[in-house]
């Protein structure tokens, strides 16, 4: 029987949340992870391991690995470090497996590979050895890597997301990556400087499914779609509430939809447009936009969401879940129509994805 | 007169031999490694030999304690003598070094 798990990263550890498939009765369990913060937890759907990227400012980076659906946890961090003399790293901020590979993405930005299944690490250098990279600036989170995504079908290519460095693909494997930033402003340029090869600050990235190379970005300045892996970004930001946002989340199986959580602006306030809650969805690529808060708070809703909170499962109808920066965790089993909370008091979530199991 | 001589060494932690001294680890990392004891006994002649040292026993803990600088981590305090310690700082025969978790978080 189908159970569904949506793992929540927390600033105080991860948390578990389990449901038949229903999704109307859910199981919450944690924290785990040593009360860690944990930047972004991930479930292998082949394997059922979660993996969780921590950041702990005692005792510095871990990615944690549970696979035992969360009842048991080990972790490690060995060759999950800059060479001597460099800035340490602070955070492991976000994973992605390809077939055997699992990768990390970390704070200060660059990314890792473990192909032991998170035992041990190896830096993908081809990254940080970008002529870029001494250009690179923090966001607002720091300079970090939060978004990996693999290629569908390819496992040598590779998308990834840097506050705020932009977009990079590699189709080597890592060895070497190009700036994918056409189309996607930077505002806060100069305005004869605002189409920059790099240095945009995407706050998302998604993959449509389906196979092809559709890629979706909510970026701190406007909303994108692109259909030819990232080379060509077009603004899909007409019909919602603000351009700026963070997360953004792929439907598992319509290529033409998506989930948004827009929030009210970046010098606003960064929270629900008008203190109203909603997540805005398109089922045509961004053409047009409806905004689904049945079930959301419709009053003195004062909370963000962040970039790696908000995550869809592969149930049919799907079901869509986003985590607040106020610890509250909103589930809904009808692609977004209807909403219940399922969690209210939990710490800051930073990550919210699933993982479906057949116990 | 060897074994004085080896003694006096440690007594003025030089580098010529080991110190025999106990290790106090926090209670938060303890919650890293379940099977660690609060309190180690171990030889060391600096700081970082007695980080490497509890890295051989609990694999991973180094890790937890020094960053790649390489350097103790910065809310991480190793108290040697009453004063806090670096990874080149000596230790000697008997001494009982805390390991301590700064005050912060959120």
């Amino acid at each position: 029987m189908a159970q569904v798990l949506v793992l929540v990263g927390t600033k105080k550890g991860t948390f578990i949340l389990r449901s038949d498939a229903a999704r109307r009765d859910w199981a919450l369990s944690g924290p785990f992870c040593a009360t860690s913060p944990v930047q972004h937890a991930i479930g292998d759907a082949t394997t059922g391991t979660i993996y969780a990227a921590a950041g702990d400012a005692w005792f510095g980076p871990a990615v944690w690995k549970s696979t035992d659906f969360g009842q048991t946890w080990t972790h490690s961090s060995e060759g999950l470090a800059y060479a001597e003399g460099e800035e340490p790293i602070k955070a492991a901020w976000s994973l992605a497996k390809s077939g055997d590979v699992l990768y990390a993405g970390v704070e200060p930005a660059g990314l890792f590979k473990s192909t032991d299944d998170g035992l041990t690490w190896s830096q993908v250098s081809g990254l940080r050895a970008h002529p870029s990279r001494p250009e690179w600036n923090p966001g607002g989170g720091g300079l970090i890597l939060h978004h990996i995504l693999p290629h569908p079908s390819d496992p040598q290519k590779l998308w990834v997301g840097i506050s705020a460095a932009g977009v990079f693909y590699t189709a080597d494997g890592g060895a070497t990556w190009e700036p994918r930033n056409r189309g996607t402003r930077a505002d806060y340029n100069p305005e004869d400087q605002r189409y920059p090869e790099f240095g945009q600050c995407v706050h998302s990235l998604a993959l449509a499914p389906g196979g092809g190379e559709r890629l979706y970005q909510q970026n701190h300045c406007g909303m994108y779609r692109s259909d030819d892996g990232g080379r060509e970004w077009v603004s899909i930001e007409a019909g919602l509430p603000s351009t700026f946002g963070f997360p953004s989340a792929a439907h598992p199986r319509d290529p033409e939809a998506l989930f948004l959580l827009p929030l009210n602006g970046d010098i606003k306030g960064r929270y629900m447009p008008d203190a109203q809650a909603a997540v805005w969805r398109t089922r045509d690529g961004g053409a047009s936009w409806t905004d689904l808060r049945h079930g959301l708070p419709q009053e003195h809703a004062y909370f963000g969401v962040l970039r790696q909170a908000l995550a869809t499962d592969r149930l049919e109808p799907a079901g869509v879940y986003f985590g607040t920066s106020g610890g509250a965790l909103y589930g809904s089993a009808d692609e977004g129509e209807s909403w219940v909370p399922l969690a209210q008091h939990l710490p800051q979530i930073s990550s919210v994805e699933t993982l479906l199991i057949d116990t | 007169m060897e074994g004085k001589a080896r003694g006096l060494e440690q007594a003025n932690a030089t580098s010529a031999g080991d110190a025999a001294v106990t290790v106090v680890l926090p209670r938060a990392l303890l919650r890293l490694f379940p099977d660690a004891p609060s309190e180690v006994s171990l030889e060391a002649r600096t700081v970082g030999e007695m980080i490497a040292e509890l890295d051989v026993r609990w694999p991973g803990m180094r890790d937890r304690l020094q960053d790649s600088t390489p350097a103790v981590r910065r809310h991480i305090n190793v108290f040697v003598d009453g004063r806090r310690g670096k990874l080149e700082t000596p230790l000697r025969e008997g001494l009982k070094v805390y390991v301590l978790t700064a005050i912060s978080g959120g």
